[in-house]
């Protein structure tokens, strides 16, 4: 479990998070939505400590975050699984290597071991055999399933994705979201997705938060979304001619 | 300038925290081994036989009193090549090799998250792509100067062979006379300072860059800037403590 306290975050005069607190649940799918500029990727950052809260606290299972070192955040982050928005693989490392990457650094299982894991991990995001490819080898559907394959690699208990459907046709954008959603059951994480995907929203949104000018302006699941009378959250949601269509049925 | 020097520093004390694993970053420090030194042995091998020859051709050129014995020259060469021509000439194109590589290396990895990846995962990841680079930067560049030397007088021999001016005797036996081991100590002591300078500037200017394409290639310009620069002056400094 993932615990906000009052979460503040300001560049120079600029005060981009206004206060968030929210509580993330194991099991399910937490939602972090808002439109571009309403603090959704700053604060996914400062939950998993790429910036530093201006004021606030950030909890993994009731223990203080934001106030630890380097050296004591690292038993937590091993825990730690992210998929970035271009995926962020490493470059001159085989999809293979990537994924044995976190395990090479941070156990001491034998190479044969790691391999297993490896191949285990990509035979659970459909890719099995594609272990001598490099990133540039990759699509971009593909290149998110190795960055999920080596995220869930050190079976972590937090996953945190940055917007998981950019870039990606409709049908692969399901596929990665079913994937992150059977994934989070399977593993009993802590998930917390960042995006402006209404099919995600409407599909994997167990538990959103939508973010509005750097404030929590609703919290609520994706049964609760259509019948909110939030105005700026009806705005967002339901933006485009399908979504108010969709709406107009229910 | 000030908060610059303070932040490279800081970077620098990151760098060289205790690994996460030991064979992990000795792999990484194999790696810019090969890429630093067997990378650039092409370039200084080419480089380093020119500017021997050019060195001889152009001290026999001034050296046209008949009172000057002949063998002059090819001293002059030796104390050229080893005290700047091989040490900074090489340590400048080197600056442009390597250190622009490894400033748009770490660059693309900020601006493409995977320096954030590496933090998400726990990894110090200054320790892990600066250090191995400035490991071998500090133990490569002496390794390469030596080389360089050595073709240089090959270049300086060669020149002898192909013109009239100085004898090969005279040369050979000019690399010999009056030589002074302080100005081996002196060129090494330049490239292991030359070497920690290109390669810790650059992954500095790599490591901070935000935003995209165009900023990486202005901090690789940076980087390559600022090391050529920091390498003129601490030729001065290093040659006005030892000579």
């Amino acid at each position: 479990m993932i615990e906000l306290q009052n979460i503040k975050k300001t560049f120079g005069e600029n005060e981009v998070l206004k206060g968030i607190s929210s509580t993330f649940k194991p099991g399910i799918n937490n939602l972090i939505i808002g439109g571009s500029g309403s603090g959704k990727t700053t604060l996914l950052k400062c939950i998993v400590g790429l910036h530093e809260p201006t004021e606030g606290d950030v909890l993994f299972n009731g223990e203080n975050f934001t106030d630890m070192t380097f050296e004591q955040r690292v038993p937590i982050r091993t825990h730690i699984g992210m998929l970035f928005q271009n995926s962020a693989l490493f470059d001159s490392m085989t999809v293979e290597q990537n994924i044995m990457f976190p395990l090479n650094l941070f156990t001491n299982q034998s190479k044969a071991e790691k391999r297993d894991r490896a191949n285990f991990c990509l035979e659970r995001v459909n890719l099995a055999g594609k272990n001598k490819l490099f990133p540039s080898e990759l699509s971009g559907g593909m290149k998110k399933r190795v960055g999920i394959a080596r995220a869930i690699s050190m079976q972590p208990k937090y996953l945190f994705v940055d917007e998981p459907n950019s870039g990606l046709d409709p049908v692969t954008s399901i596929l990665i979201d079913d994937l992150i959603s059977e994934l989070t059951v399977e593993y009993n994480m802590t998930t917390v997705v960042v995006t402006h995907d209404m099919n995600s929203v409407m599909g994997i949104g167990d538990h959103i938060v939508f973010l509005h000018q750097g404030k929590k302006w609703w919290e609520g699941s994706n049964k609760e979304i259509a019948h909110t009378d939030n105005k700026e959250l009806n705005d967002f949601v339901f933006a485009s001619r399908f979504m108010r269509a969709a709406k107009a049925k229910l | 300038m000030i908060q610059s020097l303070g932040r490279y520093i800081l970077l620098l004390r990151l760098s060289f925290r205790k690994p996460e694993k030991f064979q992990v970053y000795w792999a990484e420090v194999m790696r810019e081994m090969v890429s630093a030194g067997i990378g650039s042995l092409g370039i200084i091998m080419i480089i380093s036989v020119f500017i021997g020859a050019a060195v001889t051709i152009q001290t026999a050129f001034q050296l046209v009193s008949p009172l000057i014995p002949k063998s002059v020259v090819g001293g002059i060469a030796r104390d050229s090549t080893i005290l700047e021509f091989s040490p900074t000439i090489s340590a400048l194109v080197l600056a442009g090799r390597i250190g622009s590589s490894m400033a748009s290396q770490i660059g693309t990895m900020r601006v493409t998250e995977q320096i954030d990846a590496l933090e998400i995962m726990g990894v110090n990841a200054p320790g892990y792509l600066i250090s191995p680079k400035v490991i071998s930067g500090v133990t490569m560049f002496p390794l390469l100067v030596i080389v360089s030397v050595l073709l240089g007088f090959t270049g300086g021999y060669i020149a002898c062979l192909t013109s009239s001016e100085v004898t090969t005797y005279d040369f050979i036996s000019g690399l010999s006379d009056g030589f002074n081991p302080i100005i081996i100590t002196t060129c090494l002591v330049k490239s292991v300072v030359f070497g920690f300078i290109i390669t810790s500037i650059c992954s500095y200017q790599g490591f901070y860059v935000s935003g995209g394409a165009l900023e990486v290639g202005q901090a690789a310009t940076r980087g390559v800037v600022f090391s050529c620069v920091m390498i003129l002056m601490f030729d001065l400094i290093i040659s006005r403590l030892f000579l």
